[in-house]
């Protein structure tokens, strides 16, 4: 990482803590918002933050770890998610995963070679009923079939 | 949004009429004394599945002698096949949001928190424009309705981790740490969000006070059972022809949930997600309600044509997942049983050891250090105990 690419993340790490203060509950917030920023929150972001919450590092990198949602290593652009639940899988989600999969060319928790897609499998998202359903971004997308989803990977940038 | 979620079925509890604000400004004018009296009139006990009551919790959190108080709605809905708080969010915020204005005037509290889970992030934008406009209904804020009563809510995401359900986890997770349980006592009604008294409630616990409020806890108490008061929201999903939200008085029986989605040929019924417990068809007669099938809710039904011992890795590999990995018994007993399923699968096994996992699983119910590696061995043992004939005949058993 260059000291441009720093310094931006330095400067939105900055305005992050004047939002949601320098307190130890400020820190999922803060990492939750350089995620969606960033797609990852990387080495340097992880050592500003701890820096400026007075944390030691390795307690940043554990919170981390700890989460599903939130990741320290690079990603796509874009997450789409397939919920894995028994009641998705018994209406189609097993099939749709192979069509994502097929159609961006890669495997599940992989991200395509042009960083548009990281492609991921994930527990429950409550939409059971109305099921097989999958997560772009944080945008849930309910009763989806082949075609639909197919559609929808199409239009992300 | 693009989702829709009509309500299959509306009771006559949770949903009667209710008009915006009214349980707020009618609880401001009562003492704190009162409004306890109330719930624990209506025998309201905690929807989220453990049933605690919420008359007990409240009344502690309100005894407690400090500065500052919290309470705090779980809206962490992660248990597989759970759907209904997703809906009350959406289709019946003010309920959830007044219950916890009321709740914190009767606790003593000036701020509520909502944790949301990652999954439903996408209700973020709508939940805090409606915040915004109880703010300026002076439901929320400072004076609220001009009775002297400050209190405001807000919102805090979840970063998908499944135990952050449990309130102990959840509160850790509030605080910036990694959403490990803790050991309890100390509870948090004593001892929550950072070391102040907190009650967490689950949504749609929230989501009952107003009623209770404005129509009293008799009358509450009349619906349901005598033990389980009130109505359930089911979150029903699977092999039916209308899977959704229903809310029904307790002591609803399986045979009675078959017959109002429209499923046929069901072979069983997993009540209460993938922590509950699976049954069989001799077991429909059976009631919901706390002091038979106690659930949170979720109810997955499967046909004929489904393999029970599929449905039970997919649970397996779903603990081995979510296990926070603090505590060995469940670390390692998930891991223990999703391996038996397999070789189940493979027809590697001997009935000795699977009778050794399930005397595992029964370990991991009493020693596990929280709800999750308790719950976890009851699909397990639930599954190969009402479902042997299907999984174990007609295979030969390796000695």
């Amino acid at each position: 990482m260059n000291d441009s690419e720093k310094n931006i993340r330095n400067e939105f790490i900055q305005t992050l803590v004047q939002r949601f203060g320098k307190e130890r509950t400020a820190l999922l917030p803060v990492l939750q918002e350089i995620q969606k920023k960033f797609f990852y929150i990387d080495e340097h972001s992880q050592q500003e933050v701890a820096r400026l919450l007075n944390i030691h590092p390795v307690e940043v990198n554990s919170v981390i770890s700890f989460y599903a949602f939130l990741y320290d290593k690079p990603r796509g652009r874009n997450t789409v998610r397939v919920c894995k639940n028994i009641i998705c899988n018994y209406h189609g989600s097993l099939e749709i995963a192979k069509a994502l999969s097929t159609e961006l060319g890669i495997g599940f928790n992989e991200t395509t070679k042009d960083g548009k897609v990281t492609l991921e499998y994930a527990n429950c998202f409550g939409m059971c009923d109305k099921s097989p359903s999958i997560l772009v971004n944080d945008q849930i997308h309910e009763r989806v079939n082949k075609e639909s989803v197919l559609n929808l990977i199409r239009d992300l940038k | 949004m693009n989702t829709l979620n009509k309500i299959k079925r509306t009771g006559p509890v949770l949903f009667s009429e209710y008009e915006k604000g009214s349980a707020v400004k009618k609880v401001l004018e009562m003492e704190r004394e009162d409004i306890l009296f109330e719930i624990k009139d209506s025998g309201l006990k905690g929807r989220g599945g453990a049933g605690f009551p919420v008359s007990t919790k409240w009344m502690i959190t309100a005894a407690a002698n400090a500065d500052k108080k919290f309470i705090v709605c779980n809206a962490d809905e992660g248990e597989p096949g759970t759907f209904k708080d997703r809906v009350l969010l959406l289709e019946y915020p003010e309920l959830v949001f007044e219950g916890m204005i009321i709740a914190g005037y009767t606790i003593g509290a000036k701020e509520g928190i909502v944790y949301l889970r990652a999954e439903y992030s996408y209700m973020l934008e709508f939940l805090e424009n409606f915040l915004e406009e109880m703010r300026k209904q002076n439901l929320l804020g400072k004076n609220i309705c001009g009775k002297g009563f400050d209190f405001d809510i807000f919102i805090r995401l979840g970063s998908g981790a499944y135990v952050c359900g449990e309130e102990t986890a959840l509160i850790e997770s509030l605080e910036g740490h990694r959403g490990e349980p803790r050991n309890r006592p100390p509870f948090p009604v004593n001892t929550g969000y950072l070391g102040f008294p907190t009650a967490v409630n689950n949504v749609e616990t929230l989501a009952s006070v107003p009623n209770i409020i404005n129509k009293g806890g008799e009358w509450y108490h009349k619906h349901g059972t005598d033990k389980s008061t009130g109505s359930k929201l089911f979150s029903v999903s699977g092999d039916c022809k209308y899977p959704g939200v229903y809310e029904l008085p307790w002591g609803t029986t399986l045979n009675e949930i078959i017959n109002i989605t429209g499923a046929e040929d069901t072979k069983a019924i997993q009540v209460g997600g993938a922590s509950g417990i699976c049954l069989p068809a001799t077991e429909f007669g059976r009631k919901l309600s706390y002091e038979d099938i106690s659930t949170g809710g979720s109810i997955m039904i499967f046909n004929k044509s489904r393999n029970m011992l599929e449905v039970l890795k997919n649970f397996m590999e779903f603990f081995v997942e979510e296990s926070c990995g603090q505590c060995t018994p469940c670390r390692i007993g998930n891991v223990k049983l999703l391996e038996g399923v397999e070789m189940i699968e493979k027809n590697e096994y001997t009935i000795e050891y699977i009778e050794k996992l399930k005397e595992l699983g029964r370990t991991m119910q009493v020693a596990s250090k929280c709800g999750l590696g308790q719950s976890s061995p009851n699909p397990f043992i639930s599954i190969l105990e009402n479902f042997k004939d299907e999984i174990f005949n007609n295979k030969p058993v390796l000695n």
